[in-house]
Protein backbone atom coordinates (compact mmCIF):
# COMPACT_ATOMS: atom_id res chain seq x y z
CA UNK A 1 0.00 0.00 0.00
CA UNK A 2 1.31 3.74 -0.58
CA UNK A 3 2.22 5.57 2.18
CA UNK A 4 -0.30 8.10 3.17
CA UNK A 5 1.20 12.17 3.89
CA UNK A 6 0.68 11.48 7.65
CA UNK A 7 2.98 8.05 7.83
CA UNK A 8 5.55 11.03 6.92
CA UNK A 9 4.14 13.68 8.75
CA UNK A 10 3.52 11.88 12.00
CA UNK A 11 2.70 10.19 13.86
CA UNK A 12 2.27 12.89 16.60
CA UNK A 13 3.87 10.96 19.32
CA UNK A 14 6.00 10.99 23.02
CA UNK A 15 9.70 10.59 21.79
CA UNK A 16 12.56 9.52 21.74
CA UNK A 17 11.96 6.63 19.33
CA UNK A 18 9.14 5.04 17.15
CA UNK A 19 9.92 1.62 17.66
CA UNK A 20 11.36 1.45 21.50
CA UNK A 21 8.74 4.11 22.87
CA UNK A 22 5.86 4.56 20.64
CA UNK A 23 5.79 0.47 19.15
CA UNK A 24 6.05 -0.53 22.87
CA UNK A 25 2.53 1.70 23.93
CA UNK A 26 1.16 -0.49 21.24
CA UNK A 27 2.42 -3.66 21.99
CA UNK A 28 1.43 -2.59 25.57
CA UNK A 29 -2.06 -1.55 24.39
CA UNK A 30 -2.80 -4.82 22.19
CA UNK A 31 -1.59 -7.23 24.93
CA UNK A 32 -4.15 -4.93 27.73
CA UNK A 33 -6.64 -6.12 24.81
CA UNK A 34 -5.59 -9.79 24.94
CA UNK A 35 -6.15 -9.71 28.95
CA UNK A 36 -9.56 -8.17 27.92
CA UNK A 37 -9.48 -7.09 31.84
CA UNK A 38 -8.48 -4.18 33.79
CA UNK A 39 -4.36 -5.67 34.36
CA UNK A 40 -3.44 -5.61 38.40
CA UNK A 41 0.09 -7.09 37.63
CA UNK A 42 2.75 -7.12 34.51
CA UNK A 43 5.77 -9.36 34.73
CA UNK A 44 7.55 -7.54 31.59
CA UNK A 45 10.48 -9.80 29.67
CA UNK A 46 12.75 -7.23 27.71
CA UNK A 47 14.94 -8.88 24.91
CA UNK A 48 18.00 -7.83 22.46
CA UNK A 49 17.76 -4.10 22.05
CA UNK A 50 14.63 -3.64 23.88
CA UNK A 51 16.75 -4.82 27.73
CA UNK A 52 19.66 -3.15 25.96
CA UNK A 53 18.25 0.29 25.73
CA UNK A 54 14.68 0.38 27.92
CA UNK A 55 15.91 3.04 30.29
CA UNK A 56 17.08 5.83 27.33
CA UNK A 57 13.91 4.94 25.07
CA UNK A 58 11.54 4.81 28.08
CA UNK A 59 10.36 1.21 26.76
CA UNK A 60 9.85 0.42 30.39
CA UNK A 61 7.10 3.10 30.43
CA UNK A 62 5.52 3.01 27.74
CA UNK A 63 4.95 -0.39 27.65
CA UNK A 64 3.27 0.54 31.31
CA UNK A 65 1.82 2.97 29.64
CA UNK A 66 -0.17 1.22 26.85
CA UNK A 67 -0.99 -1.72 29.28
CA UNK A 68 -3.20 1.15 30.91
CA UNK A 69 -4.59 2.06 27.90
CA UNK A 70 -2.97 5.48 27.45
CA UNK A 71 -2.44 6.36 23.85
CA UNK A 72 1.55 7.30 22.21
CA UNK A 73 1.09 10.33 22.29
CA UNK A 74 -0.05 10.35 25.87
CA UNK A 75 2.02 12.97 27.61
CA UNK A 76 1.65 10.72 30.79
CA UNK A 77 3.56 8.08 29.35
CA UNK A 78 6.88 9.52 31.33
CA UNK A 79 5.08 9.16 35.08
CA UNK A 80 3.49 5.61 33.93
CA UNK A 81 5.03 4.15 36.34
CA UNK A 82 3.60 6.15 39.49
CA UNK A 83 0.19 6.15 37.63
CA UNK A 84 0.47 2.38 37.43
CA UNK A 85 1.50 2.80 41.46
CA UNK A 86 -1.99 4.83 41.95
CA UNK A 87 -4.10 2.37 40.27
CA UNK A 88 -2.96 -0.95 41.22
CA UNK A 89 -0.79 -2.21 38.74
CA UNK A 90 2.14 -3.98 39.76
CA UNK A 91 4.98 -4.25 37.19
CA UNK A 92 8.20 -5.64 37.28
CA UNK A 93 11.07 -6.17 34.44
CA UNK A 94 13.53 -8.56 33.68
CA UNK A 95 16.08 -8.89 30.96
CA UNK A 96 15.13 -12.64 28.87
CA UNK A 97 16.77 -14.17 25.98
CA UNK A 98 13.80 -15.01 23.71
CA UNK A 99 16.18 -16.42 21.06
CA UNK A 100 15.73 -15.94 17.72
CA UNK A 101 13.62 -13.20 17.59
CA UNK A 102 13.51 -9.53 16.50
CA UNK A 103 15.94 -7.64 18.56
CA UNK A 104 13.22 -5.45 19.76
CA UNK A 105 10.86 -8.22 21.66
CA UNK A 106 9.47 -8.30 24.57
CA UNK A 107 7.00 -11.25 26.45
CA UNK A 108 4.56 -9.84 28.85
CA UNK A 109 2.82 -12.13 31.92
CA UNK A 110 -0.48 -10.38 32.44
CA UNK A 111 -2.88 -11.05 35.43
CA UNK A 112 -6.07 -8.99 35.32
CA UNK A 113 -9.05 -7.30 38.03
CA UNK A 114 -11.22 -11.12 37.21
CA UNK A 115 -8.36 -13.17 37.64
CA UNK A 116 -7.95 -13.62 33.83
CA UNK A 117 -3.88 -14.87 32.92
CA UNK A 118 -2.03 -14.78 29.70
CA UNK A 119 0.83 -14.28 28.29
CA UNK A 120 2.24 -12.47 25.24
CA UNK A 121 5.27 -12.58 23.17
CA UNK A 122 5.34 -9.72 20.44
CA UNK A 123 7.72 -7.52 18.80
CA UNK A 124 8.37 -3.77 17.67
CA UNK A 125 9.41 -4.34 14.22
CA UNK A 126 9.93 -0.19 13.53
CA UNK A 127 8.18 2.70 12.59
CA UNK A 128 5.90 2.13 15.41
CA UNK A 129 4.60 -1.05 13.71
CA UNK A 130 4.00 -3.96 16.06
CA UNK A 131 3.60 -7.97 15.83
CA UNK A 132 2.23 -9.99 18.55
CA UNK A 133 3.79 -13.59 17.75
CA UNK A 134 2.37 -15.45 20.33
CA UNK A 135 -0.45 -15.73 22.97
CA UNK A 136 -0.46 -18.53 25.38
CA UNK A 137 1.79 -20.79 23.69
CA UNK A 138 -0.11 -19.75 20.30
CA UNK A 139 1.81 -18.91 17.25
CA UNK A 140 -0.25 -16.07 15.95
CA UNK A 141 0.49 -12.72 14.01
CA UNK A 142 -1.31 -9.29 15.14
CA UNK A 143 -0.22 -6.20 13.87
CA UNK A 144 -2.94 -4.42 15.64
CA UNK A 145 -3.92 -2.67 12.21
CA UNK A 146 -7.17 -4.03 11.88
CA UNK A 147 -10.43 -4.98 14.29
CA UNK A 148 -9.25 -7.94 15.74
CA UNK A 149 -10.90 -11.03 17.08
CA UNK A 150 -9.19 -13.45 19.33
CA UNK A 151 -11.32 -16.74 19.93
CA UNK A 152 -9.90 -19.70 21.88
CA UNK A 153 -12.04 -22.68 21.32
CA UNK A 154 -11.76 -26.66 21.14
CA UNK A 155 -10.18 -27.66 18.22
CA UNK A 156 -13.16 -29.59 16.22
CA UNK A 157 -14.55 -29.26 12.96
CA UNK A 158 -16.99 -26.99 11.53
CA UNK A 159 -16.31 -23.93 15.40
CA UNK A 160 -14.19 -21.54 12.68
CA UNK A 161 -16.89 -21.68 9.57
CA UNK A 162 -19.34 -21.34 12.71
CA UNK A 163 -17.45 -18.24 13.41
CA UNK A 164 -17.31 -17.20 10.25
CA UNK A 165 -21.41 -17.43 9.32
CA UNK A 166 -21.69 -15.39 12.40
CA UNK A 167 -19.51 -12.08 11.39
CA UNK A 168 -21.01 -12.62 7.76
CA UNK A 169 -24.39 -12.28 8.68
CA UNK A 170 -23.44 -9.19 10.43
CA UNK A 171 -21.59 -7.98 7.58
CA UNK A 172 -18.17 -8.24 8.81
CA UNK A 173 -15.69 -8.81 6.11
CA UNK A 174 -12.38 -10.71 6.91
CA UNK A 175 -9.12 -9.56 6.15
CA UNK A 176 -7.28 -12.30 7.17
CA UNK A 177 -7.40 -15.32 9.17
CA UNK A 178 -5.51 -17.77 11.13
CA UNK A 179 -5.59 -20.61 13.46
CA UNK A 180 -2.93 -22.29 15.45
CA UNK A 181 -2.83 -24.99 17.82
CA UNK A 182 -0.86 -25.30 20.90
CA UNK A 183 2.04 -28.20 20.94
CA UNK A 184 -0.07 -29.63 22.88
CA UNK A 185 -4.32 -29.65 23.60
CA UNK A 186 -6.87 -29.71 22.31
CA UNK A 187 -7.17 -25.89 21.90
CA UNK A 188 -7.10 -23.94 19.06
CA UNK A 189 -6.56 -20.52 19.07
CA UNK A 190 -8.24 -18.25 15.45
CA UNK A 191 -7.24 -14.82 15.18
CA UNK A 192 -9.67 -13.16 12.85
CA UNK A 193 -9.03 -9.06 11.36
CA UNK A 194 -12.18 -7.19 9.98
CA UNK A 195 -12.31 -4.66 8.01
CA UNK A 196 -15.26 -3.57 10.36
CA UNK A 197 -16.09 -3.66 13.95
CA UNK A 198 -17.45 -6.36 15.53
CA UNK A 199 -20.56 -5.64 18.02
CA UNK A 200 -20.58 -6.36 21.40
CA UNK A 201 -24.06 -8.36 20.44
CA UNK A 202 -21.84 -10.47 17.65
CA UNK A 203 -19.02 -11.16 20.05
CA UNK A 204 -21.70 -12.49 22.53
CA UNK A 205 -23.09 -14.73 19.89
CA UNK A 206 -19.20 -16.24 19.39
CA UNK A 207 -18.69 -16.66 23.20
CA UNK A 208 -22.27 -18.93 23.27
CA UNK A 209 -20.80 -21.34 20.96
CA UNK A 210 -20.27 -24.28 23.00
CA UNK A 211 -16.86 -24.98 21.62
CA UNK A 212 -15.80 -21.63 22.64
CA UNK A 213 -13.61 -21.01 25.81
CA UNK A 214 -12.86 -17.19 25.21
CA UNK A 215 -13.39 -14.60 22.49
CA UNK A 216 -12.62 -10.92 22.44
CA UNK A 217 -11.89 -8.36 20.63
CA UNK A 218 -9.21 -5.43 20.06
CA UNK A 219 -10.08 -2.14 18.05
CA UNK A 220 -7.28 -0.78 15.67
CA UNK A 221 -4.37 0.73 17.19
CA UNK A 222 -3.91 4.54 16.34
CA UNK B 1 13.48 3.99 -12.83
CA UNK B 2 12.18 1.24 -9.76
CA UNK B 3 8.51 1.18 -9.24
CA UNK B 4 6.45 3.43 -6.85
CA UNK B 5 5.91 7.31 -7.35
CA UNK B 6 9.05 9.64 -8.55
CA UNK B 7 9.02 12.78 -7.94
CA UNK B 8 9.55 13.60 -11.80
CA UNK B 9 6.01 12.58 -11.87
CA UNK B 10 5.28 14.85 -9.03
CA UNK B 11 7.03 17.45 -10.82
CA UNK B 12 5.14 17.07 -14.59
CA UNK B 13 1.73 16.90 -12.88
CA UNK B 14 2.49 20.09 -11.15
CA UNK B 15 3.78 21.83 -13.96
CA UNK B 16 0.56 20.32 -16.33
CA UNK B 17 -2.10 21.18 -13.78
CA UNK B 18 -0.20 24.28 -12.76
CA UNK B 19 -0.16 23.38 -8.86
CA UNK B 20 2.64 23.48 -6.53
CA UNK B 21 4.24 19.97 -5.23
CA UNK B 22 2.18 20.51 -1.87
CA UNK B 23 -1.55 21.02 -3.91
CA UNK B 24 -0.80 17.91 -6.00
CA UNK B 25 0.23 15.84 -3.21
CA UNK B 26 -2.84 17.34 -1.30
CA UNK B 27 -4.98 16.17 -4.04
CA UNK B 28 -3.55 12.69 -4.57
CA UNK B 29 -4.08 11.83 -1.17
CA UNK B 30 -7.93 13.57 -0.88
CA UNK B 31 -8.39 10.96 -3.76
CA UNK B 32 -6.69 8.04 -1.94
CA UNK B 33 -7.92 8.58 1.24
CA UNK B 34 -11.23 9.15 0.30
CA UNK B 35 -11.84 12.17 1.87
CA UNK B 36 -11.54 16.18 1.24
CA UNK B 37 -8.61 18.24 0.90
CA UNK B 38 -10.18 20.63 3.87
CA UNK B 39 -10.17 17.43 5.75
CA UNK B 40 -6.78 16.87 5.40
CA UNK B 41 -5.66 20.57 5.75
CA UNK B 42 -7.14 20.23 9.01
CA UNK B 43 -5.60 16.82 10.26
CA UNK B 44 -1.84 18.26 8.67
CA UNK B 45 -2.75 21.75 10.78
CA UNK B 46 -2.58 19.50 14.11
CA UNK B 47 0.59 18.45 13.26
CA UNK B 48 1.52 21.89 12.81
CA UNK B 49 0.32 23.30 16.13
CA UNK B 50 2.25 20.21 18.05
CA UNK B 51 5.45 21.23 16.13
CA UNK B 52 4.73 24.67 17.44
CA UNK B 53 4.38 23.32 20.92
CA UNK B 54 7.55 21.05 20.88
CA UNK B 55 9.50 24.55 19.77
CA UNK B 56 8.29 26.60 22.30
CA UNK B 57 8.39 23.57 25.11
CA UNK B 58 12.66 22.78 23.92
CA UNK B 59 13.45 26.92 24.26
CA UNK B 60 12.35 26.51 27.59
CA UNK B 61 15.57 24.15 28.46
CA UNK B 62 13.43 22.41 31.07
CA UNK B 63 13.34 18.89 29.50
CA UNK B 64 16.89 16.36 29.83
CA UNK B 65 16.84 12.98 28.13
CA UNK B 66 16.57 9.65 29.81
CA UNK B 67 20.10 9.13 30.41
CA UNK B 68 20.68 13.29 30.97
CA UNK B 69 23.34 13.14 27.77
CA UNK B 70 21.17 15.94 25.95
CA UNK B 71 18.93 18.72 26.97
CA UNK B 72 19.39 22.42 27.51
CA UNK B 73 21.10 23.54 24.35
CA UNK B 74 18.51 25.14 22.29
CA UNK B 75 18.42 27.23 25.15
CA UNK B 76 21.92 28.43 25.13
CA UNK B 77 21.61 29.02 21.53
CA UNK B 78 18.99 31.08 21.41
CA UNK B 79 20.04 33.25 24.54
CA UNK B 80 23.01 33.64 22.65
CA UNK B 81 20.42 34.77 19.63
CA UNK B 82 18.53 37.20 21.33
CA UNK B 83 21.87 38.97 22.70
CA UNK B 84 22.74 39.52 18.89
CA UNK B 85 25.78 37.61 19.25
CA UNK B 86 25.97 35.21 16.55
CA UNK B 87 28.40 34.36 14.02
CA UNK B 88 26.00 33.02 11.43
CA UNK B 89 23.41 35.72 11.76
CA UNK B 90 20.04 35.68 13.60
CA UNK B 91 18.13 33.62 10.64
CA UNK B 92 20.46 30.67 11.27
CA UNK B 93 20.59 30.77 14.75
CA UNK B 94 17.12 30.73 14.79
CA UNK B 95 16.87 28.10 12.52
CA UNK B 96 19.58 25.72 14.34
CA UNK B 97 18.13 26.37 18.05
CA UNK B 98 14.50 25.37 17.08
CA UNK B 99 15.68 22.36 15.05
CA UNK B 100 17.61 21.29 18.91
CA UNK B 101 14.24 22.13 20.75
CA UNK B 102 12.32 19.95 19.03
CA UNK B 103 15.25 17.25 19.09
CA UNK B 104 15.81 17.64 22.76
CA UNK B 105 11.52 17.32 23.63
CA UNK B 106 11.89 14.15 22.02
CA UNK B 107 14.84 12.90 23.59
CA UNK B 108 13.60 13.86 26.92
CA UNK B 109 10.29 11.59 26.35
CA UNK B 110 8.02 15.06 25.26
CA UNK B 111 5.53 15.05 22.76
CA UNK B 112 6.67 15.53 18.64
CA UNK B 113 5.31 14.78 15.33
CA UNK B 114 7.98 12.30 13.07
CA UNK B 115 9.13 13.95 10.33
CA UNK B 116 9.77 11.65 9.10
CA UNK B 117 11.34 9.80 11.81
CA UNK B 118 11.01 10.96 15.44
CA UNK B 119 15.29 10.65 15.38
CA UNK B 120 14.97 13.87 12.65
CA UNK B 121 11.84 15.24 14.10
CA UNK B 122 13.49 19.01 14.64
CA UNK B 123 14.14 19.14 11.07
CA UNK B 124 11.03 20.34 9.28
CA UNK B 125 9.85 22.20 12.00
CA UNK B 126 12.52 24.47 12.47
CA UNK B 127 12.94 25.16 8.51
CA UNK B 128 9.34 25.73 7.85
CA UNK B 129 8.67 28.21 10.72
CA UNK B 130 11.45 30.03 10.39
CA UNK B 131 11.01 30.48 6.42
CA UNK B 132 7.46 31.34 7.27
CA UNK B 133 8.18 33.91 9.57
CA UNK B 134 10.83 35.20 7.61
CA UNK B 135 7.93 35.67 4.24
CA UNK B 136 5.12 35.85 6.96
CA UNK B 137 3.52 32.83 5.69
CA UNK B 138 -0.45 32.11 7.39
CA UNK B 139 -1.18 28.25 8.55
CA UNK B 140 -2.42 27.71 5.13
CA UNK B 141 0.44 27.99 3.93
CA UNK B 142 2.64 26.07 6.24
CA UNK B 143 0.16 23.40 5.80
CA UNK B 144 0.67 23.34 2.26
CA UNK B 145 4.29 22.98 2.52
CA UNK B 146 3.87 20.07 5.13
CA UNK B 147 2.21 18.56 2.01
CA UNK B 148 5.08 19.13 -0.47
CA UNK B 149 7.41 17.55 2.26
CA UNK B 150 4.90 14.56 2.83
CA UNK B 151 5.14 13.99 -0.90
CA UNK B 152 9.25 13.65 -1.07
CA UNK B 153 8.32 11.58 1.96
CA UNK B 154 6.48 9.05 0.08
CA UNK B 155 8.89 8.85 -2.73
CA UNK B 156 12.10 8.62 -0.86
CA UNK B 157 9.95 6.07 1.64
CA UNK B 158 9.45 4.45 -1.36
CA UNK B 159 12.60 4.26 -3.83
CA UNK B 160 14.89 4.45 -1.00
CA UNK B 161 14.15 4.50 3.14
CA UNK B 162 13.54 6.59 5.68
CA UNK B 163 14.76 4.60 8.20
CA UNK B 164 18.23 5.01 9.84
CA UNK B 165 18.20 0.66 10.42
CA UNK B 166 17.70 0.22 6.83
CA UNK B 167 19.44 3.44 5.00
CA UNK B 168 21.71 5.14 8.61
CA UNK B 169 21.28 8.48 9.02
CA UNK B 170 21.31 9.94 5.51
CA UNK B 171 17.74 8.10 5.03
CA UNK B 172 16.53 10.23 8.28
CA UNK B 173 18.18 13.43 8.47
CA UNK B 174 18.91 13.59 4.75
CA UNK B 175 15.76 12.47 3.73
CA UNK B 176 14.28 15.26 6.43
CA UNK B 177 16.45 18.06 4.96
CA UNK B 178 15.55 17.28 1.67
CA UNK B 179 11.90 17.36 2.44
CA UNK B 180 12.27 20.90 4.01
CA UNK B 181 14.80 22.08 1.55
CA UNK B 182 11.79 21.30 -1.22
CA UNK B 183 9.14 22.64 1.07
CA UNK B 184 11.04 26.02 2.10
CA UNK B 185 10.96 26.72 -1.90
CA UNK B 186 7.88 26.45 -2.09
CA UNK B 187 6.85 27.99 0.43
CA UNK B 188 9.22 31.11 -0.12
CA UNK B 189 7.37 31.24 -3.78
CA UNK B 190 9.75 29.43 -5.63
CA UNK B 191 8.68 27.32 -8.17
CA UNK B 192 8.31 23.85 -8.09
CA UNK B 193 11.07 23.01 -10.35
CA UNK B 194 13.83 25.05 -7.79
CA UNK B 195 11.97 23.14 -5.19
CA UNK B 196 13.21 19.92 -6.36
CA UNK B 197 16.64 21.43 -7.26
CA UNK B 198 16.88 22.52 -3.37
CA UNK B 199 15.88 19.08 -2.51
CA UNK B 200 18.35 17.42 -4.35
CA UNK B 201 20.95 19.50 -3.42
CA UNK B 202 20.38 19.22 -0.08
CA UNK B 203 20.39 15.53 0.27
CA UNK B 204 23.74 15.14 -1.55
CA UNK B 205 25.52 16.87 0.57
CA UNK B 206 24.11 14.52 3.66
CA UNK B 207 24.86 11.58 1.62
CA UNK B 208 26.88 8.18 3.51
CA UNK B 209 25.70 9.87 7.09
CA UNK B 210 25.87 6.70 8.86
CA UNK B 211 23.48 6.15 11.82
CA UNK B 212 25.76 5.47 15.15
CA UNK B 213 23.59 6.67 18.49
CA UNK B 214 25.91 6.39 21.36
CA UNK B 215 24.73 3.75 23.89
CA UNK B 216 21.56 3.02 20.80
CA UNK B 217 19.69 6.38 22.24
CA UNK B 218 17.90 8.89 20.00
CA UNK B 219 20.40 11.27 21.33
CA UNK B 220 24.11 11.26 20.65
CA UNK B 221 24.72 12.69 17.78
CA UNK B 222 20.79 12.54 16.70
CA UNK B 223 20.12 15.63 18.29
CA UNK B 224 22.80 18.09 16.73
CA UNK B 225 22.36 16.11 13.38
CA UNK B 226 19.19 17.83 13.19
CA UNK B 227 20.88 21.40 13.19
CA UNK B 228 22.82 20.11 10.41
CA UNK B 229 20.09 18.73 8.63
CA UNK B 230 17.77 22.52 8.96
CA UNK B 231 20.64 24.64 8.34
CA UNK B 232 21.59 22.48 4.94
CA UNK B 233 18.37 22.76 3.79
CA UNK B 234 18.02 26.54 4.64
CA UNK B 235 21.18 27.20 2.60
CA UNK B 236 20.18 24.65 -0.49
CA UNK B 237 16.73 26.37 -0.41
CA UNK B 238 18.81 29.62 -1.03
CA UNK B 239 20.90 28.40 -3.39
CA UNK B 240 18.15 26.85 -5.69
CA UNK B 241 16.27 30.23 -5.30
CA UNK B 242 19.10 32.39 -6.68
CA UNK B 243 18.88 30.02 -9.43
CA UNK B 244 21.47 27.08 -9.05
CA UNK B 245 20.29 23.84 -9.56
CA UNK B 246 21.42 20.42 -9.24
CA UNK B 247 23.67 18.65 -11.99
CA UNK B 248 21.98 15.35 -10.41
CA UNK B 249 18.13 15.19 -10.53
CA UNK B 250 16.81 14.38 -7.61
CA UNK B 251 15.40 11.34 -8.44
CA UNK B 252 18.49 9.98 -8.66
CA UNK B 253 20.06 11.15 -5.64
CA UNK B 254 16.99 9.29 -3.68
CA UNK B 255 18.16 5.98 -5.95
CA UNK B 256 21.83 6.70 -4.77
CA UNK B 257 20.74 6.88 -1.29
CA UNK B 258 19.18 4.11 -1.40
CA UNK B 259 22.06 2.02 -3.03
CA UNK B 260 24.79 3.73 0.13
CA UNK B 261 22.46 2.68 2.54
CA UNK B 262 22.56 -0.81 1.52
CA UNK B 263 25.96 -0.83 0.63
CA UNK B 264 26.99 0.36 4.16
CA UNK B 265 27.46 -2.31 6.97
CA UNK B 266 25.44 -2.89 9.92
CA UNK B 267 27.83 -1.41 12.11
CA UNK B 268 26.65 1.71 10.89
CA UNK B 269 22.81 1.14 10.71
CA UNK B 270 21.36 1.91 14.52
CA UNK B 271 23.26 -0.78 15.75
CA UNK B 272 25.13 1.03 17.63
CA UNK B 273 28.37 -1.08 16.89
CA UNK B 274 30.34 1.01 15.07
CA UNK B 275 31.20 4.83 14.46
CA UNK B 276 30.61 7.63 17.25
CA UNK B 277 29.30 5.04 19.17
CA UNK B 278 32.00 2.77 20.04
CA UNK B 279 34.41 5.52 20.32
CA UNK B 280 35.99 5.65 24.41
CA UNK B 281 33.79 8.34 25.49
CA UNK B 282 30.79 6.89 23.93
CA UNK B 283 31.85 3.57 25.78
CA UNK B 284 32.30 5.16 28.83
CA UNK B 285 28.75 7.37 28.42
CA UNK B 286 27.05 3.96 27.85
CA UNK B 287 28.57 2.18 30.75
CA UNK B 288 27.62 5.08 33.58
CA UNK B 289 23.95 5.07 32.18
CA UNK B 290 23.40 1.60 31.77
CA UNK B 291 24.81 1.44 35.45
CA UNK B 292 23.00 3.80 37.37
CA UNK B 293 20.02 2.56 38.90
CA UNK B 294 19.62 -1.02 37.53
CA UNK B 295 16.67 -2.75 38.29
S1 LIG C 1 22.02 8.84 14.14
FE1 LIG C 1 20.57 7.18 13.76
S2 LIG C 1 19.11 7.29 15.48
FE2 LIG C 1 20.20 9.25 15.39
S3 LIG C 1 18.90 10.58 14.11
FE3 LIG C 1 20.45 9.66 12.78
S4 LIG C 1 19.41 7.83 11.97
FE4 LIG C 1 18.21 8.49 13.77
Amino acid sequence: MELSAFDIIGPIMIGPSSSHTAGAVRLGLLSRAILNQEPTEARIYLHGSFAETYRGHGTNLALVAGLMGLATDDERIPEALQLARARGLEVSFQSIDLGDVHPNSVKIELRGKAGRRVVVTGSSVGGGKILITNIDDFAVELSGDYHTVIVIHLDQPGVVAQITTLLAAAQVNIAQMRLSRQKRGALALTVLETDQEVQATVLDLIRAMPAVNLAMTAKPLV
Amino acid sequence: MAKGPTVVELLTQAQVEGLSLGQIVLKHQAAQLEVTEQDLRQKMLANLQVMRNSVAEGLTGKRRSMSGMVGGDAKLLEQRRQGGQTLGGDVLARVAARALAVAEVNAGMGKIVAAPTAGSCGVLPAVLLTVGEEIGADDAQLVEALFTAAGIGIVIAAQASISGAQGGCQAEVGSAACMAAVAAVELAGGTAELAVHAGAMALKTLLGLVCDPVAGLVEVPCVKRNVTGAVNALIAADMALAGITSNIPLDEVIIAMGNIGRAMPCSLKETALGGLAVTPTALRLKEVFLGAGQD
